[in-house]
């Protein structure tokens, strides 16, 4: 099968063409979306951090970085710096530029401030718009499609019917030739044996149970409770009455296929099929690591309702709650409620889900899209100092 | 039969109800191809949980015919299972 898709220089290919204004801190962030506002091809990271971060946390805030700047919606990239922010502002650019992208630097410090930054950027971001604006997407195999999948606002409809439908999805792109992504270590507690018994090797299966304990044992160095935090006062409204019930129900969306790897956060998989990366449950964090690892869509279960978006890529909203369709249909793209009431199989509606992938990628418009919903968050694995 | 439960594995000792059923209710579904039927001891809100088979205190819950945590008193069946009587066994840092 074909979709229409952006094929980028390093080869990937995406399924929207933005230019990315990158602020390489915080302190760089309030000149990047002044520069986007004035673009309307363009869209401005709002990052919070960047700055005062060491060790294994800063080289996580810069491999999301640069990987929001390769991943293959994004036709071309402006990076802003401050000028004195722990961020390499020229190594972030350059590596970017690895990939063959048309990639501009500002700093606002060698600029001479804010309105002189201002300028030079919106100067530089035309000119990425005079480069990359008028491409059109090209007819390429289905293969090429990067999915991300993750759930929020989890009620019991999730793990009954939304996840397992989007788990059929799931099962449909890697039989077709494309990579799926699943996230969220907080919710494979309690379902890791699960997924460990679909893993390629003993070695992949070692690592996923390695994510987990890390995760638990994260929480019990800072002598804090999990429970405290999972499931979530919503989770406990929707009827899910443990971690382990809900990540029993979450990891329905990643369908049946073995997983053929464990990513870090952030990181782009080699290979084709499913992967399982280490992020945490919270939603805006998940989905910006599976952006970072290269991810062009977003399939998003709810059974509360959420609004999630993203400043790069298009997110799917599913939910099989009939009441929280009805109360959140400006957000909620699919209602899969079908399967609750009986009317639809899980079958029918993983291939109803799979279908508006397809039609996302050829063009049509999520509703987070059009509603301009564009969430972004690092997770921090590290005190800023 | 309308199915106003769902048991997702033949395994499991509770039931998901998929509407508000107050107490005294008979509500009906399947296990597995059977049809089964059950009264309710307490009023169950859409989505929450009702023991199918009694529950011990110490007993694992099982849902997807895996454990969901443990039971802190004994559960009767058609009563509620939820936080106020069944324990996470995960994340803790008393374990």
């Amino acid at each position: 099968m074909e979709i229409l898709g952006y094929r980028r220089p390093d080869g990937k290919v995406g399924i929207r063409n933005h230019i990315l204004i990158i602020p390489t801190s915080v302190c760089s962030s309030t000149v990047a979306s002044n520069i986007a506002n004035q673009v309307p091809e363009a869209v401005a990271l709002p990052n919070q951090h960047g700055c005062c971060q060491i060790g294994a946390d800063h080289v996580q805030t810069v491999r999301t970085l640069v990987g929001f700047g390769k991943n293959p919606n994004v036709a071309a990239v402006l990076v802003i710096g401050l000028g004195c922010e722990g961020i390499p502002i020229r190594e972030t650019a350059a590596e970017i530029e690895g990939s063959g992208k048309h990639v501009e630097v500002v700093v606002i410090q060698e600029s001479g401030g804010t309105l002189k930054a201002e300028a030079e950027g919106l100067r530089k971001v035309s000119e990425l718009v005079r480069k990359v604006a008028h491409l059109q997407p090209e007819k390429v195999d289905l293969s090429e499609l990067s999915l991300a999948i993750e759930c929020g606002g989890s009620d019991f409809t999730s793990g009954l019917a939304s996840n397992p439908a989007v788990g059929k999805a799931a099962d449909l792109l890697v039989a077709a030739g494309g990579n799926v992504i699943l996230s969220e270590t907080t919710e494979f507690i309690g379902a890791e044996h699960v997924l460990a018994g679909r893993a390629k090797s003993q070695e992949v299966a070692e690592k996923l149970f390695k994510i987990v304990n890390d995760c638990e044992a994260r929480a019990k160095y800072l002598n804090i409770d999990i429970r405290d935090g999972q499931p979530t006062p919503g989770n406990i409204a929707g009827g899910i009455s443990s971690i382990e019930e809900k990540s029993l129900g979450c990891i329905y969306k990643a369908g049946h296929a073995p997983i053929q790897d464990v990513l870090e956060y952030g990181e782009i998989p080699i290979g084709k099929g499913l992967y399982i990366m280490d992020t945490p449950g919270q939603d805006i964090e998940s989905i910006t690591g599976m952006l970072a690892g290269g991810a062009t869509v977003v399939l998003f279960t709810t059974g509360r309702g959420t609004p999630t978006g993203s400043p790069i890529a298009p997110v799917i909203k599913i939910t099989a709650n009939k009441r929280t369709y009805t109360m959140m249909e400006d957000n909620i793209d699919l209602d899969a409620s079908s399967i609750i009431s009986g009317e639809e199989t899980i079958e029918e509606v993983g291939h109803r889900i799979f279908a508006e992938i397809i039609a996302v990628a050829n063009g049509r418009r999520t509703k987070a899209e059009s509603l301009g919903y564009k969430e972004f968050g690092i997770y921090k694995i590290g005190s800023t100092y | 039969m309308k199915k106003q439960a769902v048991v997702i594995n033949p395994n499991d000792n509770v039931a998901t109800v998929v509407d508000d059923f107050p107490v005294n209710t008979i509500i009906h579904f399947y296990i597995g191809q059977s049809e089964h039927s059950l009264q309710l001891l307490q009023d169950i809100p859409l989505g929450h949980k009702v023991a199918i088979q009694e529950i011990k205190s110490g007993e694992a819950i099982l849902k997807y015919a895996e454990p969901i945590g443990v039971a802190t008193e004994l559960i009767r069946p058609g009563q509620h299972v939820h936080v106020h009587n069944l324990e996470s066994q995960r994340g803790r840092k008393d374990k």
